[in-house]
């Protein structure tokens, strides 16, 4: 059984030390690596009418720039690991979301780190480390 | 020296301090003059009466569209009811389109340029003329009105821009343009630059002075009086840093707060009414008995029919065309779907959030009636009823609510100014839309609309509520005349969505993902 592990990636210091210690498991089990964020999204929130308007807009420029900024280094970081890497990149609610994630793509656990940094898209951690261990499909590891 | 000029300064100051309220007050009057005779002929013609009667045909014209609408779909607003409601929760929606404008995003941000006081002042106004059967013919026309919502929110949709940059532009404008062309009929586009027109209108009038009005009208109650311009200056100024100046802060906290004091609105109405259940019986009786007798009020049953229509219209605006453009931002591969999701506005707005400010104003025995006959007893004018305090508008549904909850007119004044001022930043967005369509977009075409929008609320918040309120009247129903007329025309296109998608929802083709 190959194994898949899901890391719920940021780009802080602690999400950077679960990246680590999925890398690491995941070469010791000849798994690979699932990087995932997850962009703080509610579709019952309130908005102005020009944020409707410009909403697809931003939602494209969010997403490039996750890509970018986040998920792009992570996997040029990974590259000289030789593992097999993935990335996915969802808006909702990121406990709920990491979940799906790990479900979507098969994945046998989860690894997140405990503190994230806080910020509106980055809020990836914290109180999620909780809600995840309640709701999560599969095993949650949190690293310190 | 300088001691001698002292005491001549002091007494120069006192003067003119003195004096300025009067001067104020004179700057009202003048300002409030000015506007009526510029607009009379304007709000003349669109409440003149049908031919050989006393109704005017504009009522007529709202009442026969939302029936032609609602008997056309099939009466779609009970029909379509249980799924617009699953539409809005999200059980349809796709998670990959997370982080696109939801149905729940776009429902709430057309009701917040909605609900406003037209609700609170709106329905004072139709009940403290029209008697309590007002109500009665402000509900009936809500529930039809959502065929008319739902007509035109689905034709915004369809029909809307999406621009290369993801930007999306929606309404009337562009179904009349686009959807004319299509269908092959001739007159589209002037069909959409009147529109347009009366848009700008409908958002400097009903968007914009009736709120900056009533929004003074409320102040004064709590505070005291002092002269408009002074609420109009400052109202003006904090618009105009959220449109002009950016400021998306106060924009964004607004969105968030008017939702919670719509219900908080509501619950306090709830809660009145348990005070007063065993008056509920009879209040209802009064709406039905007056619906039909008119119980003594001016013009009788029609007049309160005619109220009732008018203040349903002019708070739920179905029909008006204005939601077409709130609506069409929405994420959906089925327009329609928006069309069922827009029905809940005149519902929620007018059959639950209007009828509760009914409801209050008459169990709390705001109006005078005659002990032995029952009939109202009416003002001088012999065109409103008596009030208890001789209170209109904002200020009678303010009385009604105080007489139960004393502090509540406080929390009211509170929710009267974020309402007002969500309805503002609604219909600054509607008029600017109409104005880019009329002369193409631009920093500068763009800031002189603002302007003129800020100027407006200065003058709404100066003139006396006559003028204004017939004004905001007369400009929104002039919307309505145009939009309905291209309605009618597009249905066939609306009546085609529903039949495809209702057939594809029963085989299973559209699914749930939730």
């Amino acid at each position: 059984m190959s194994h898949k592990i899901v890391v719920g990636y940021d780009g802080s210091d602690s999400s950077k030390a679960a990246l680590a210690f999925a890398t690491d498991l995941a070469k010791a089990q000849g798994g690979s690596i699932v990087v995932a964020h997850v962009l703080d999204w509610s579709p019952y929130s309130f908005l102005t009418p020009t944020e409707l308007e410009e909403r697809h807009k931003r939602r494209n420029e969010e997403l490039e720039r996750a890509e970018a900024a986040i998920l792009t280094p992570a996997v040029e970081g990974l590259k000289v690991s030789g593992l097999e890497i993935e990335t996915a990149l969802k808006y909702g609610g990121i406990a709920a979301t990491l979940g799906n994630i790990a479900k979507d793509s098969g994945a046998d656990q989860i690894v997140i780190g405990r503190n994230g940094e806080p910020g509106l898209t980055s809020r990836v951690f914290g109180s999620v480390a909780i809600s995840l261990a309640q709701g999560a499909p599969v095993p949650v590891t949190i690293v310190p | 020296m300088k001691n001698l000029y002292k005491p001549a300064a002091l007494a120069a100051i006192a003067l003119l301090v003195a004096s300025a309220p009067a001067m104020a007050q004179s700057l009202d009057q003048t300002i409030n003059e000015g506007f009526a005779n510029a607009t009379g002929w304007f709000v003349n013609f669109i409440f003149s009466p049908f031919p050989g009667t006393t109704f005017p045909w504009i009522v007529m014209w709202l009442v026969i569209a939302a029936t032609i609408f609602t008997v056309y779909f099939g009466f779609i607003q009970f029909r379509a009811f249980p799924h617009s409601i699953a539409l809005v929760k999200g059980d349809y929606s796709d998670p990959n389109d997370a982080g696109e404008v939801s149905h729940f995003q776009a429902l709430a941000t057309a009701l917040s340029g909605t609900v406003g006081l037209g609700n609170i002042a709106g329905v004072a106004v139709a009940v403290g003329i029209g008697g309590p059967g007002a109500t009665f013919w402000m509900i009936l026309a809500g529930l039809m009105g959502m065929a008319s919502k739902f007509t035109e929110c689905t034709l915004g949709v369809k029909y809307r821009n999406e621009y290369e940059d993801g930007t999306v532009s929606g309404g009337p404008m562009y179904y009349m343009t686009k959807g004319f062309s299509e269908r092959g009929l001739p007159a589209g586009k002037f069909m959409a630059i009147l529109f347009s027109v009366f848009c700008i209108l409908g958002a400097l009038g009903g968007g914009n002075m009736f709120q900056a009005n009533q929004a003074h009208a409320q102040i004064t109650n709590v505070v005291g009086d002092y002269p408009g311009w002074i609420t109009g200056i400052v109202f003006a100024g904090i618009v105009f840093a959220v449109i002009v100046g950016g400021l998306k802060s106060i924009a964004s906290v607004t969105e968030k707060v008017v939702p919670f004091m719509g219900v908080l609105y509501v619950l306090t109405a709830l809660v009145i009414l348990i005070m007063n259940a065993d008056m509920i019986g009879w209040a209802l009786g009064e709406i039905f008995v007056g619906a039909f007798t008119g119980a003594g009020v001016a013009g009788g049953m029609v007049g309160a029919l005619i109220q009732g229509f008018k203040r349903a219209a002019f708070s739920n605006e179905a029909g008006v065309g204005s939601a077409a453009i709130a609506h069409s931002a929405v994420k959906t591969k089925e327009p329609i779907t928006e069309g069922f999701v827009s029905l809940l506005e005149p519902f929620i707005d007018t059959v639950v959030i209007c009828t509760m400010t009914a409801l209050v104003i008459i169990i709390t025995g705001q109006l005078v009636s005659d002990p032995n006959t029952g009939l109202y007893l009416l003002d001088e004018g012999a065109s409103t009823i008596q009030t208890v305090d001789g209170n209109k508008g904002v200020a009678l549904t303010s009385a009604a609510f105080s007489s139960a909850i004393p502090f509540f007119k406080y929390i009211l004044a509170v929710a009267v100014i974020l309402f007002a001022f969500s309805t503002m930043i609604s219909w600054s967005y509607y008029g600017l839309k109409a104005w880019t369509f009329l002369f193409g977009e631009g920093q500068a075409k763009e800031l002189a609309f603002k302007v003129i929008f800020c100027i407006f609320v200065v003058i709404g918040a100066s003139a006396s509520l006559g003028p204004v309120i017939d004004f905001s009247d007369a400009a929104i129903f002039a919307m309505a005349v145009v939009n309905i007329v291209a309605l009618y025309f597009l249905m066939p296109i609306v009546k085609g969505e529903l039949d495809s998608y209702l057939s594809r929802l029963k085989s299973g083709e559209i699914k749930k993902f939730q």
